[in-house]
């Protein structure tokens, strides 16, 4: 909560205030509480309007024909094919997890992600959230969710393959 | 001949477009079928694709720190006993 509460508002107090305020406010509000999301997606949710109120950075909508491609357009031909192919690195990536060492550099690269794709990839990867309830949670449509959750994997990817690529 | 003709509608700089679509479930059929067929014949996007999903699955291993299994347990703990009242 404190992670998602972080990146609506500009200083960690603050948003330590804010999952304290959201305690109270869900105390207050279990009459809001219909069953009919999930616990934890209210729960988020309740945060997420709290963090907006409180926060400066305000809700805005993303600009979905902003271009930002998955993968640097350099590393493609003229004709769209791969001119620079993706590296391997799914086996290196397994070795470094189980040595226990991959798990702070994913942490510190979602943490650098943009905002709004942080959001999503926070609650859906790592909260295992459905879209639906991340669209509830974040009141962003379904297509802008797909288009944040993209790019943020996308950026990801590209971070696994910078990290590890080329190490056999 | 039919497969080679529907691979030459996509190329690689869309088919990496259209992965977050494909694993959502959301592409249309003959779209779904044309990055399959793409993939069939690709195999720096198919080894593209298994970079997504081993990003997603690694991830998500990534514990979500904040709500801890015994917070979570007190706040539907509070929620029953809310609802018995």
């Amino acid at each position: 909560m404190l992670r998602l509460a972080v990146s609506f508002v500009p200083s960690h107090a603050v948003a330590e205030e804010v999952v304290q305020d959201t305690w109270l406010a869900v105390l207050r509000g279990l009459d809001g509480f219909e069953g009919r999301s999930s616990l934890k997606s209210w729960l988020f949710r309740i945060l997420v309007n709290r963090a907006r109120t409180t926060g400066t950075r305000e809700h805005r909508s993303v600009p979905v024909a902003d271009p930002e491609p998955a993968v640097d357009p350099a590393r493609f031909g003229a004709s769209g094919s791969w001119a620079d192919p993706p590296e391997h690195w799914i086996e290196a990536a397994e070795r470094r997890v189980e040595a226990g060492k991959l798990a702070g550099r994913i942490r510190v690269w979602l943490d650098e992600l943009p905002a709004r794709q942080r959001e999503v990839v926070q609650l859906r990867d790592v909260e295992e959230m459905s879209s639906e309830e991340v669209c509830a949670v974040l009141s962003i449509s379904e297509a802008n969710q797909r288009v944040l959750l993209h790019r943020g994997r996308s950026r990801l990817r590209q971070l696994f393959e910078d990290e590890l690529g080329g190490v056999r | 001949m039919r497969l080679r003709l529907l691979r030459r509608d996509l190329v690689c700089q869309q088919a990496v477009e259209l992965v977050t679509d494909y694993l959502e479930g959301t592409l249309a059929r003959p779209a779904r079928r044309r990055f399959e067929a793409h993939l069939a014949g690709c195999p720096h996007c198919t080894e593209y694709l298994a970079q997504m999903r081993e990003t997603i699955r690694l991830t998500g291993r990534l514990v979500p720190e904040d709500l801890t299994p015994q917070v979570r347990d007190e706040f539907v703990e509070l929620y029953l006993r809310w609802r018995s009242e």
